[in-house]
């Protein structure tokens, strides 16, 4: 058992710390708001590799593993990083298993793009609507939508529209039309698969909102240092110092359980869907909870646009939520966990 | 990174669970209720595996149990509701005399308790000191040849049963309250101690014990006279190795989803078919992965050598406080059946949700309240200043 990074990994690790921090600063994540994608970060993270990091190296990837790329989410994270890499990530990997399966399928050159970040591909992670998918993640932006209608996995390729739904979080949020597209796996394989590119992304989310709440904990602790009322630094109140310890534990424990999680859909452990949902839930809250703390402790500051805090405040709701409502994923962890409901129910009247 | 058990961690899981199914009877479990959470019986099979001086720190001259493993044991042992109060003790004095002990002590307390045969228990608290447990005020004088002590210590858990009491007294009330300090080992059958009991909210019987002109000779003396300030650190790093309180909550999610799945709400459906139902069962899970990612974590620190600190105290917080508000769930989820005590034979497996309510308030004050270790989790984990 090693629950810490590998020396490789710190590598990484360092890497993409200082890469985020010079390329995606806050007025960076800001001017990208509107769409909530920034292609020149995109081009800078394709150019050092992030783009195709967990891609098979004969696809023109790293050849790395998933544990590998969630070192460069959680910084990802940290920063905020207006760029899709999870959903791109997901999405790439499930059509090089679609490709591997398939070798007639034709999706070699395009598996080159997506690995180079030429292409962006994103998931539809939530049930079809008469073959529409509403506000899918990355879908102003993504060349390519692979979705599941319950028992074919599509590929949608089509002109991004460029244009967000404005949203709560700065997300490059769009509906995209998946009734003309191409069936790529049926059957079984096709459930399998999807399944584990969901759990991927989910595993992946909870690691950027694991990174996401130990930054925003970051500005809480340097600020509550520097602010002072009363005649002392307000980090000197037990009060404020208690809320900041009871997030700092919950964020090293959704830290733990993101890393868990990754590495059990990584390595295919038996409780692996479990494991990534339950990440996602925690972490999701946690990130929710840790924002929520640290804005409180900058007092009226922390409600001024002015300050970060907010940024991480939005972006902490909006991440996970892609992905649908907690209850929704909760009572998937129910039947998994509890097996189905034991008998049909409706309402009484 | 890796979070998979070594194969051998794995078979280890294995044979204690072969062991428990060998050792472990539901009347054992059921004895507690007269207070006592120690079972002689299993607390000797456990030494006789090896499996007590396994886990004191192979570089005290303990036995070679991996941290990890003794994780994987300490979390069996509570799957399975095993009454090992005086585990945990035993393991911090037997370390704690091995590192600052003397011969004496090494030579008759530790083969003693390290084959079963004798008790410790801790000797901390007082009615003046609890949380700021420097300010003790039990009071230890040299006459010459022997020391003599007087005062009362509170929650000596298990001292009715025990050998041994391990003591903290004042030795130098003149000097700042950390420098004054000195431990002892000491017999309980030392004539001057009284033993009384102190009932509490949950099931288990704790003792308050009364040092009444208590004469001991120096080779009791734990550590140098007023040094036990150092010898309390050790004391308390060797209880967060072996905490053993991280893993609570699953013998009540069991119990919540037996009851789930075998009653009814009066529309007729079966409680587990809830939605409210399911979502507080499916969270109080996710709570126990974090609790064991976090116990594992630190354990693995431990195995690679690293002394964990911060960790340990973000591990008994977080499982403590998360058991706690999970008893609260399932009582409400039960409704008034939940308030049946394991005294009514209606009580649903033997009250057990009910007992852990009671005893869960417990569990977020002893060996550091959730306050103290926010503190701790402020000061050296997010470098804020000390507040006290």
């Amino acid at each position: 058992m090693r629950t810490w990074y590998c020396e490789d990994q710190e590598a990484i690790d360092d890497a993409f710390d200082a890469f985020f921090e010079a390329e995606s600063p806050p007025d960076r994540v800001r001017a990208s708001a509107r769409v909530g994608f920034d292609p020149e970060l995109w081009a800078r993270l394709s150019s050092v590799g992030g783009t195709g990091t967990a891609l098979a190296e004969a696809l023109g990837g790293g050849g790395a593993t998933l544990m590998d790329l969630a070192v460069i989410v959680r910084q990802l994270g940290r920063y905020l990083a207006p760029v899709p890499l999870i959903e791109h990530a997901a999405a790439s990997r499930v059509l090089a298993a679609v490709a591997e399966n398939d070798p007639a399928i034709g999706l070699g050159r395009r598996l080159a793009d997506l690995s180079s970040g030429e292409r962006i591909a994103t998931l539809a992670l939530r049930p079809l609507q008469c073959g529409r998918a509403l506000l899918v993640p990355a879908g102003a932006v993504a060349d390519m939508v692979v979705g599941f209608d319950g028992s074919d996995l599509l590929l949608a390729r089509s002109e991004p529209p460029g244009v967000a739904v404005p949203n709560t979080a700065d997300l490059p949020l769009a509906d995209r039309d998946l009734t003309g597209a191409a069936v790529v796996a049926s059957g079984s394989g096709a459930s399998q698969m999807w399944r584990r590119a969901r759990a991927e992304w989910q595993s992946l989310m909870a690691v950027a909102c694991s990174g996401l709440a130990a930054r925003a904990l970051d500005i809480g602790t340097g600020y509550v240092m520097q602010r002072r009322q009363f005649g002392v630094p307000v980090g000197s109140f037990q009060a404020v110092q208690h809320g900041l310890a009871e997030a700092a534990t919950r964020s090293e424990g959704a830290r733990l359980l993101a890393h868990r999680a990754v590495w059990a859909v990584g390595t295919g452990r038996p409780d692996r869907y479990r494991l990534a949902a339950m990440a996602l839930l925690f972490c999701a809250e946690t990130a929710r909870f840790t924002t929520d703390r640290v804005l409180q402790y900058h007092g009226g500051y922390g409600y001024s646009a002015e300050y970060d805090i907010g940024l991480y405040y939005r972006r902490a709701a909006g991440w996970p939520l892609q992905c649908g409502q907690p209850a929704t994923i909760v009572a998937e962890l129910a039947d998994l966990d509890l097996g189905p409901r034991s008998e049909p129910w409706t309402k009484a009247v | 990174m890796d979070f998979s058990l070594s194969p051998e961690a794995e078979a280890f899981r294995l044979e204690v669970r072969q062991f428990l199914a060998d050792n472990l009877t539901e009347a054992m479990i059921a004895a507690t209720r007269d207070g006592t959470i120690h079972s002689p019986a299993l607390h000797r099979a456990i030494a006789d595996r090896g499996w007590l001086s396994g886990a004191v720190p192979a570089e005290l001259g303990g036995g070679d149990m991996d941290p990890v493993e003794l994780c994987v044991l300490l979390e069996e042992l509570q799957l399975h509701r095993a009454p090992i109060d005086a585990l945990g003790v035993a393991v911090v004095t037997v370390s704690m005399i091995l590192e600052h002990g003397t011969d004496h002590l090494r030579d008759t307390v530790v083969p003693r308790l390290l084959a079963g045969q004798a008790l410790g228990c801790f000797g901390y608290t007082e009615p003046e000191s609890g949380s700021d447990v420097a300010s003790c005020r039990t009071r230890a004088r040299y006459d010459g040849d022997e020391w003599v002590i007087d005062g009362t210590k509170m929650w000596t858990t298990l001292a009715h049963v025990a050998d041994y009491v391990l003591l903290l007294t004042r030795t130098n009330p003149d000097v700042p309250k950390h420098d004054g300090l000195t431990f002892f080992v000491v017999p309980l059958d030392t004539p001057g101690i009284e033993i009384r009991a102190l009932q509490t909210l949950g099931v288990e019987r704790s003792n308050a014990t009364f040092y009444d002109g208590v004469r001991l000779g120096d080779q009791w003396r734990l550590g140098e006279v007023d040094g036990g300030w150092q010898v309390m650190k050790t004391a308390l790093k060797y209880e967060r190795g072996i905490a053993g309180g991280q893993f609570p909550s699953p013998p009540v999610i069991d119990a919540a989803i037996d009851w789930a799945g075998r009653t009814r709400a009066p529309d007729g459906r079966l409680h587990i078919d809830s939605d409210e139902v399911r979502d507080k069962l499916v969270r109080a899970m996710i709570d126990v992965e974090v609790s064991r990612s976090f116990a594992y974590h630190t354990a693995a620190l431990a195995s690679r050598g690293v002394m964990f600190g911060v960790e340990g105290s973000m591990t008994k917080l977080f499982a403590s406080e998360s058991y706690k508000k999970h008893c609260s769930w399932f009582l409400d989820l039960m409704g008034p059946e939940g308030l049946r005590t394991g005294e009514d034979p209606d009580a649903h497996m033997g009250g057990r949700i009910e007992e852990n309510f009671r005893h869960a308030p417990v569990t977020t004050i002893y060996g550091g309240t959730s306050e103290i270790n926010r503190n701790i989790v402020a000061e050296s984990y997010l470098g804020l200043p000390r507040t006290r």
